[in-house]
């Protein structure tokens, strides 16, 4: 019982440091016999790349932090004096705004391979949880780090995403008023969400990525088959589907590294602005309190959501939508009741289920980025239906159809 | 305290004392959070930025808007010709609000045409759905506008359409018609946003 100094033993200096702090216990729990299901695919890759992004995030964010006023008659001056006169600043600049999409984009992904095998359903609905409270943080920094350059999607972005907690009844108005700091978005607003995107949310973010990977060490990695290999171990009590993290996983994470940094990279000094969709062009102008561009719209990593937000026509309702798409994603772990983790061996209504959700996401994502039209308000309304009716249908869908029976061993991978 | 003492360890007098550090605990954290929740309500000075603006308008021409900044808002003035306050009667079936039932104008302003004096509209351009500034689009059928149009406000961010009185029209995002804020003639031509008639400015 309880803890047990320096259990592997070691002798030397790394048995000093053993007997004193869990170096090797460390080092042996998380990576070098870590064991993985051998047949990780590739959409295994993206849970360490959001890893290597949130790394470029702090990296790059301390940098830009030294030459950046928070200040709504400075700002907007300042983001452009490291554009032009900071030495390298507009690689560094450009390294951190084209990471926050590319967190996203790597986010995403890693989150649809968790609905295709399964990787949120017992035991590993913590982990989903803390992956789902991760994404909220982000979203909640993207946004803030989005008002600091005080363009004028900065301003306009943070009125109307400041304003939707004036949706809520009674105190609505006067949390908008208490966000803000203001009557309206001013230079107190942006001096706070400064503090924010730079201090807090980011200690936030470090906490739950840690959480998140405990949790996951704790019951071990799901994977393509949606089997439990410990539940086949070999006579040292290892899974024999297993393979240890390091030096396997480790080689094969540092592999898709290199792919993404050189797409990365591409991005970074061939489009930096990502046509628009990355950097938006109003935000090249700055703040102006007295006029809304005339199309204005989120970053694409929003859209799908601020599509939904127009697609309703009542405020309060509006709101909750928008909210309720991200807050049903917290319950999948309990809406999925089919026998089968994996897709692989579900019944065809969840496979139709799951790519009717993707098209109406990939549609709500372009319809948010445009100018509203009569017809694009009714697709974006059927769109925000077949959203929700994906959550609310799958205790059903879920056990729907014939699944295949699921196999003990898995099938790939050697 | 009946319970028994099991090595020296009276459990219940432990158990009270617990108890009443993890509620004084408690007490304090939720007290020390006050300071720190109260610094982020508007500061001395940020109340004290709302002085009146005075806008001349004289030459505002007929079937114009002028912008004006009180508060940190925009605050529009539009001289309306006869043909623009023409389309609200038109309008009483199409908008949510047609006759300013809602507390979205002082008390002075009634109706349809929600000013003091019909031509000259002054309103906060502000939509009451997000916030964003309504694009003025005086002409009928503009054509960044959806579905039949008499000429109005239309808010680029989340579509909603209000007339040239800042009524809202119904099945859009906004709740609410465009708020009118307090204002009042100083003469024919001067207008003092942020205040009330009554208000003659002395103060």
């Amino acid at each position: 019982m309880g803890i047990q100094a320096n259990p592997h033993k070691t002798t030397g200096f790394l048995g000093w440091i053993d007997d004193r702090f869990p170096l090797t216990k460390m080092w042996k729990d998380h990576i070098s016999e870590y064991y993985a299901p051998k047949n990780f695919n590739f959409w295994y890759y993206f849970g360490g790349l959001a890893m290597l992004v949130l790394v470029n995030q702090l990296l790059t964010g301390i940098f830009l932090t030294m030459h950046y006023k928070p200040d709504a008659t400075l700002a907007f001056g300042s983001v452009e004096y490291i554009m032009r006169d900071v030495p390298w600043g507009d690689l560094i600049r450009y390294m951190h705004s084209t990471g926050a999409s590319a967190f996203f984009v790597v986010v995403y992904l890693h989150m649809f391979r968790a609905l295709l095998y399964g990787s949120y359903r017992k035991p590993r609905e913590l982990i989903w949880i803390f992956g789902c409270l991760i994404y909220v943080a982000l979203m909640a920094e993207a946004f803030m780090g989005y008002v600091l350059p005080w363009g004028q999607m900065s301003y306009w972005g943070a009125q109307v995403i400041i304003s939707l907690f004036g949706a809520i009844p009674v105190i609505g108005p006067d949390l908008v008023v208490w966000i803000q700091g203001d009557y309206v978005p001013s230079d107190a607003t942006l001096n706070r969400l400064f503090s924010l995107h730079v201090v807090a949310v980011p200690f936030v973010l470090v906490g739950l990525v840690v959480a998140h990977i405990m949790a996951l060490h704790e019951v071990g990695s799901n994977n393509p088959d949606g089997i439990e290999i410990k539940e086949n171990k070999d006579e040292n009590g290892i899974p024999k589907d297993g393979i240890p993290f390091h030096p396997y996983y480790t080689v094969k994470d540092i592999m898709g590294a290199v792919f993404f940094m050189i797409l990365f990279s591409v991005v970074v000094f061939f489009v930096p602005e990502g046509g628009g969709y990355f950097i938006e062009a109003p935000n090249f102008v700055e703040a102006n309190p007295s006029v809304t561009p005339d199309h204005i719209a989120p970053v694409w990593y929003f859209a799908h959501f601020y599509a939904m937000l127009r697609a309703v026509p009542d405020k309060l309702l509006g709101v909750i939508v928008m909210f309720g798409a991200v807050f049903i994603l917290f319950a999948m772990p309990w809406l999925d009741r089919s026998d089968a983790k994996s897709i692989r061996y579900k019944g065809t209504p969840y496979k139709v289920s799951l790519a009717l959700f993707t098209a109406a996401c990939l549609l709500l994502f372009k319809l948010g980025t445009e100018p509203t039209t009569a017809s694009k308000i009714i697709q974006a309304r059927v769109g925000t239906i077949i959203y929700f009716a994906f959550f609310i249908s799958l205790p059903w869908v879920s056990r729907m159809g014939t699944q295949k029976p699921v196999p003990e061993r898995l099938t790939d991978g050697h | 305290m009946s319970e028994a003492t099991v090595d020296g360890v009276d459990a219940g007098k432990r158990r009270f004392l617990t108890l009443a550090t993890t509620v004084v605990g408690g007490a304090g954290a939720a007290m020390v959070a006050v300071p720190f929740l109260s610094s982020m309500a508007p500061s001395q000075r940020a109340k004290a930025l709302g002085a009146p603006v005075t806008a001349d308008i004289s030459k505002v021409e007929d079937g114009a808007r002028v912008t004006y900044v009180w508060r940190g808002s925009p605050v529009w003035i539009v001289k309306r010709t006869p043909d623009m306050l023409g389309t609200l009667s038109q309008l009483t079936g199409e908008v949510a609000d047609p006759d300013s039932q809602q507390p979205q104008q002082p008390e002075y302003i009634t109706g349809a045409e929600r000013a003091i004096k019909p031509e000259v509209l002054v309103m906060i351009g502000r939509c009451t759905h997000l916030g964003c500034s309504p694009l003025f689009r005086p002409d009928a059928d503009a054509a960044d506008v959806p579905g039949e149009w008499l000429g109005g406000f239309f808010c680029p961010c989340h579509g909603s359409k209000f007339d040239i009185s800042g009524r809202v029209y119904k099945g859009v995002p906004a709740p609410t018609n465009l708020v009118v804020p307090p204002h009042r003639y100083a003469d024919e031509n001067t207008i003092v946003i942020g205040e009330d008639p009554t208000d003659t400015g002395a103060a």
